[in-house]
């Protein structure tokens, strides 16, 4: 068997497979939270349990009602995100231009609430959710084994992190959202409706975190406590990526799931650590993010 | 109220507005009125409350009082997009253009409020300068440019009363020559400007009449007519 730097290839694929497949998580998850502070200056610490709540619900309506996952993957994000546009409307909105620190406990607070309230009733050993038929198996393809599940992932995962990235860069509700961004005030007094363009806003981030919910539900362990493992990571790839840059949360996402995966290959034992690692060195020389703009 | 659509008609009448940043107290009951087709200069020292007054008006101060009253509608309790939905089109003292927005996407940006607001192509026209960085980035503009294109961006939106925030600071003369001749422009299609200025030679040969403001209370009102005849006293309150 071919080797490189003393690594079977067969292995060092898999690894660089299940990298980009947690950078996908990784991209959707910092994605939907550039998205949110862009407009709101809110770092939602929610968001892992949005994307938990993706996860959950797909099950659960499994369970309870045969929901099968392609109804899933539109249904479960659409439900997500009006609970979080609700938590916009009576929460968030109340506390609109206070200190970072309100809306942090806020979301952390909620987040805290929903996962308690989750564990309560389902524990957190996990629940059963199987591959759809559809992706059952997978194809050789001479160097390594790629699942059909985990190709959908990364395929879909990039079709959605594009379509968002093109929608906020190219079209006119990208338009009112960067200059939103900028300047929402005066945007309101050129006529356009800010609060209801921050409920969706808040409501589309957190439905892309609920998409990457469902995505995970068949190949990682639906629990309640799921979100909170992947947002510590999820918040150090957006601090490299540079807080508030799109292609920059996607670029960086994919980036560092790949770093990771060569981590497990060549030192193990470095691999949960590798990230933050980058991060330090990244705050270091360049405080703003790789692609965050200086303030 | 009456609705006549003549030369009359109140398009903005304020009573005692009151307005606050926080706790400091800005404006200490501004009352005026602007007719429908009139062209009104706020003037008066840095700090009197001038922008305040035209913030107030789009509702983008802390807290406000009194009565401000659009085509006969009381305002005060409007988020500023319905007030600027009434018509209103304001072009801050900033400017406001967007960074992460192109020259056309700055242009086209705030949604049309009214029928009969001018098109890209006689913008364009208007401001032949726009057309060309037309995709460059809304602030690699120079500080001219990024002025006509602020105007410009209220223009297209069919607003019919301009509230225009120190439009000709820290421009070159020939750009101030530029846009004196679009405000005749606009004043003869029979747009409601209100225009804040600290360049009273700008100001003078275009406007109806003046309000001249200070602490944040209206001091006197010029008649266009009676300004050679007022201009000691309105030196005492320019300090000029």
């Amino acid at each position: 068997m071919s080797m490189i730097f003393g690594v079977p290839v067969a292995v060092l694929s898999g690894q660089l497979l299940i990298g980009v497949i947690n950078g996908a998580f990784y991209a959707l998850l910092s994605l939907g939270l550039a998205v949110i502070f862009g407009l709101l200056k809110i770092i939602n610490f929610a968001h892992g349990a949005m994307y938990m709540l993706g996860a959950m619900v797909t099950v659960i309506m499994f369970d309870a009602l045969g929901v099968n996952y392609w109804v899933a993957l539109f249904l479960a994000p659409v439900l997500v995100g009006v609970f979080g546009m609700l938590i916009e409307y009576f929460l968030l909105r109340r506390i609109t231009g206070q200190d970072h620190i309100y809306s942090l406990l806020l979301t952390f607070g909620a987040a805290l609430m929903i996962q308690g309230i989750l564990t309560n009733i389902y524990g957190v050993s996990g629940l059963r959710y199987s591959i759809p038929d559809l992706f059952k198996g997978g194809v050789n393809l001479g160097f390594m084994f790629l699942p059909y599940y985990r190709a959908w992932v990364i395929l879909v995962a990039l079709i959605v992190c594009f379509g968002t990235w093109f929608m906020i860069e190219k079209t006119k509700l990208g338009a009112y959202l960067r200059a939103g961004t900028e300047d929402a005030q005066l945007m309101q007094g050129f006529g356009i409706n800010v609060p209801l363009l921050i409920s969706l806003t808040y409501g589309f981030g957190v439905m892309l975190a609920a998409f990457a919910g469902v995505l995970a539900a068949p190949i990682y362990s639906v629990t309640p406590v799921m979100g909170s493992h992947i947002l510590i990571v999820v918040f150090a790839v957006v601090v490299i990526g540079g807080m508030g840059s799109i292609g920059g949360a996607i670029i960086t996402g994919v980036l560092m799931g790949v770093i990771e995966g060569l981590t497990k290959t060549f030192y193990p034992p470095a691999s949960s650590a590798v990230i933050f690692l980058v991060m330090v060195v990244v705050l270091m020389f360049r405080p703003a993010g790789l692609f965050g703009k200086e303030a | 109220m009456s609705q006549g659509t003549g030369r009359e008609y109140e398009q903005l009448r304020i009573s005692g507005l009151h307005a606050f940043y926080g706790e400091s107290h800005i404006l200490h009951g501004i009352d005026l009125v602007v007719n429908r087709g009139e062209l009104v200069t706020l003037l008066g020292r840095n700090g009197a409350g001038r922008s305040t007054t035209l913030k107030a008006i789009m509702n983008m101060v802390g807290r406000r009082t009194g009565s401000i009253m659009i085509n006969g509608e009381e305002t005060m309790s409007c988020a500023p997009h319905h007030i600027a939905r009434l018509g209103v089109g304001y072009c801050p003292e900033h400017r406001g253009i967007f960074s992460s927005l192109n020259v056309q996407e700055n242009l086209t940006l705030p949604p049309v409020v009214r029928s009969g607001g001018m098109s890209l192509e006689e913008i364009y026209t208007m401001f032949p300068n726009l057309y060309e960085r037309r995709f460059s980035q809304g602030t690699k503009l120079s500080g001219g440019e990024q002025q006509m294109l602020a105007m410009a961006r209220i223009l297209r939106t069919g607003a019919n009363m301009l509230l225009l925030d120190e439009i000709t600071e820290g421009l070159a003369p020939v750009i101030v020559e530029k846009l004196g001749d679009v405000l005749i422009a606009l004043k003869e299609k029979g747009l409601t400007i209100v225009l804040v200025e600290q360049n009273f030679h700008f100001a003078a040969p275009l406007a109806d009449r003046h309000y001249v403001v200070e602490h944040g209370q209206i001091m006197e009102e010029i008649r266009a007519d009676e300004l050679s005849a007022k201009q000691s006293v309105l030196n005492g309150y320019l300090g000029v």
